[in-house]
């Protein structure tokens, strides 16, 4: 398959249901994106926007009753979604691995760190015992374990919450992934400990030249983390582009309600300006833009019509009908 | 801060401890270790600090949902607790000829007639309301409990005020908890505590469980009330960002100590405790430009058990600037000039 560019992941125009008692729900619903190697993406939106869903299809761990029901996810420009199971666990193990907001989704109670981390290696690398073992300290003492031998004997239970991120973080390292996908991985924790751990993650990138997918609600940590930055909302793409055109320039109304709704330093004592309206309910969606029952700029043609991608930079994209709002004013009048 | 400055809560040497089996022996936790500080009427006193370094215990005990270990709690002029010790101006116990505190006048008042004037509001809106209860019993409970109308109707209509005053939808008053979103029941929380008409609210991580773009509605709800109804907050919170905004003066605590307070945007601007600097330092800043600019001063390690306290200040173990006088004593809260108080040798 030919190979002109250089993204290692390209994302194009995924579909995921869930097949429900209560019927089909499209948890995503048109994403894509395009990723370059040693980048860091982050995807953010608030909960239920379909961040998590998002990758999990890319890395096809989705619950029993979802599935991809359109679209393609190109690893190097393969469409892995073609890949049957042993293809996939393959991938898993050696090309993407994925840590979770809660560690003890990836870790098992009943089993030392040292046998986990051991076994993993075992199991996607051609290790022999030994060597893995070695491997396993090394990667414990990468992520900032102290003490990494007697660490090994121990169980999860007996590490604070962020030894317990670090464990997992070693655990998805281990056998070097082309990929590293860290789903809210410091939501629960403290903010001296979330430092750490974003710290960390830095400092891999840096060594190991690694591509990070991070997902995450917090848009803090979205600014002090990402290149790219994909904002979701309902299943789809709101807008995408890099960091400083999210962030300054913002083309897409949910964006803009966002970045207004949070403190920071330049609006500590003026009110927030929040978004109204409550969250969206995937069962209901809007005929229009899933965002227009909340959007305070809101138009007709918002109501009837999906709005398509809009180019608002190189490698700027936001649906947004605001972005032809004089075109679309000349031709149909006022707003709603 | 001066005697004579009006205040409607004041906290002096306040201790919390729980008894905490090891083995055959029962030891103090010191969840909350001699603390000071106080609630001037209709402000926003802010509460942070790494979780387990007792920001609810306090909360709690201001509210005598526990009874306090030690130390003297005044509201509105009354005193409520006080356990009788007496402190020199250093903040050191007095003690007598025998080597003991000398015990002065000992309080401990009957808390009923306070629960109208004060509050507590909770993080998670899923579980602190009963999901069988309808919005207008719910609002209407501590109506009944204090006694607050005199028939149906006037309850009716105090209750509907209510929900208008935190803007929810009269229509939905007979609706179940558990239809509500949780910015929804964050609001009905705080209905309900509004219900008794209370001159200080504890609100414990009101907002965290909630979705970004619906924490500014609930924040913006907070400030509004305030400005409404002159109420006074202790505003408990791990978002620093939240805190800063809401606050009028935040009170940093570690470990069950207070290592600083001060006015918001001074603590901000110009945060003296090494702790507060860290913690300050760590907070991730939603703009790309300011975050490639500034470097995290990042905390080795984890808050030490509260069973396991370092002697003396109790954040040496983590703390750059930490000297011998660290491990011996704990540094007393000074003014170091406008109300900011720090708790530091070395800073
Ligand atoms: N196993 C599942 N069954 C049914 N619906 C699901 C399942 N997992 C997720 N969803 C739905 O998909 C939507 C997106 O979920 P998710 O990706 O987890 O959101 P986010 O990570 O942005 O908070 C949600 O509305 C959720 O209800
Ligand atoms: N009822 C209790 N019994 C024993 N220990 C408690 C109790 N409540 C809190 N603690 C302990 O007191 C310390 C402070 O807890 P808490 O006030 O909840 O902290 P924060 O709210 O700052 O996270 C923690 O170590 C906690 O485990
Ligand atoms: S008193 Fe000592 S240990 Fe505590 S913060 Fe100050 S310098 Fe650090
Ligand atoms: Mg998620
Ligand atoms: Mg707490």
């Amino acid at each position: 398959m030919g190979q002109e560019n250089n993204y290692i992941l390209e994302v194009k125009d995924l579909h995921t249901s869930f097949f429900t008692d209560t019927g089909e729900v499209q948890a995503v619903n048109g994403i894509s994106f395009n990723l370059e190697a040693g980048k860091t993406l982050g995807i953010v939106g608030e909960s239920g926007s379909g961040k998590s869903v998002t990758a999990y299809s890319i890395m096809q761990i989705l619950a029993e009753t979802g599935r991809i029901t359109g679209g393609e996810v190109r690893f190097h420009g393969e469409d892995i979604t073609k890949w049957n199971k042993k293809q996939m666990q393959k991938f898993r193990g050696a090309k993407c691995s994925i840590i979770f907001q809660d560690p003890m989704t990836s870790l098992n109670p009943v089993f030392t760190i040292g046998s986990q981390l051991t076994e993993a290696i075992l199991l996607h690398t051609d290790n022999n015992k030994k060597q893995a073992k070695e491997r396993a300290i090394e990667m414990l003492t990468l992520v900032g374990v102290n003490e990494p031998e007697s660490r090994m004997k121990q169980h999860p239970h007996e590490l604070s919450g962020g030894m317990r991120q670090r464990v997992m973080i070693a655990m998805a390292l281990a056998c070097e992934p082309d990929i590293l996908i860290a789903d809210e991985p410091t939501t629960a924790l403290d903010v001296t400990i979330q430092a750490q751990i974003l710290e960390l993650m830095q400092d891999l990138q840096k060594k190991l030249g690694m591509t990070i997918i991070m997902v995450t609600h917090d848009l803090g940590v979205i600014a002090s983390m990402c290149d790219e930055i994909l904002v979701m909302y309902g299943g789809r793409v709101c807008e995408r582009g890099t960091a400083d055109a999210i962030f300054y320039h913002p083309a897409h109304e949910y964006t803009k309600g966002l970045l207004r709704s949070i403190p920071k330093a330049d609006n500590m004592n003026e009110k927030l300006i929040p978004i109204g309206g409550t969250p969206i309910n995937l069962l209901q969606m809007p005929e229009g833009c899933a965002f227009c029952p909340r959007c305070d700029a809101a138009m007709k043609i918002c109501l009837k019509e999906k709005p398509q991608e809009f180019r608002v930079g190189e490698t700027h994209i936001a649906s947004c009908w605001m972005n032809i709002k004089e075109l679309y004013e000349a031709q149909e009048g006022e707003r709603v | 801060m001066s005697e004579n400055e009006k205040y409607l809560l004041k906290v002096e040497h306040l201790k919390q401890y729980f008894p905490v089996r090891r083995g055959f022996k029962t030891i103090p936790l010191k969840a909350v270790d001699d603390i000071s500080f106080s609630v001037k009427p209709g402000e926003t006193l802010g509460l942070v600090g790494e979780s387990g370094c007792g920001k609810t215990t306090v909360g709690r005990t201001l509210l005598r949902l526990y009874q306090p270990t030690a130390g003297r709690i005044v509201f509105d002029g009354d005193v409520l607790f006080d356990s009788g010790e007496q402190y020199d101006e250093n903040g050191k116990v007095v003690l007598g000829a025998d080597g003991k505190p000398v015990i002065g006048n000992k309080v401990d008042v009957n808390m009923l007639p306070y629960r109208k004037q004060m509050q507590m509001v909770f993080q998670d809106p899923y579980s602190s309301l009963n999901p069988r209860m309808t919005v207008e019993d719910i609002i209407g409970e501590p109506l009944d409990v204090h006694k607050l109308y005199r028939s149906r109707d006037e309850r009716r209509e105090k209750i509907l005020g209510l929900m208008e005053l935190v803007g929810l939808n009269a229509e939905h008053a007979m609706r179940y908890a558990h239809e509500f979103s949780g910015g929804q029941r964050q609001r009905i929380g705080i209905a309900r505590a509004l219900a008794v008409n209370p001159k200080f609210i504890v609100c414990d991580e009101p907002v965290s469980a909630l979705d970004v773009s619906i924490q500014a509605q609930v924040v913006n709800m907070f400030e509004e009330l305030q400005e409404k109804l002159g109420v006074a907050y202790l505003f408990i919170a791990h978002d620093l960002l939240v805190v800063h905004h809401i606050s009028d003066r935040i009170a940093v605590m570690y470990l069950g100590k207070m290592m600083e307070l001060a006015d918001a945007d001074e603590l901000n601007e110009n945060p003296i405790h090494p702790y507060t600097l860290s913690l300050l330092s760590a907070v991730p800043i939603p703009d790309p430009e300011t975050a490639r600019k500034s470097k995290r001063i990042v905390l080795e390690g984890d808050v030490p058990s509260p069973l396991n306290m370092p002697t003396g200040c109790p954040f040496r173990t983590r703390c750059r600037y930490a000297t011998e006088q660290c491990a011996k004593e704990m540094p007393q809260l000074t003014d170091r000039g406008n109300g900011h108080f720090v708790a530091c040798f070395n800073k």
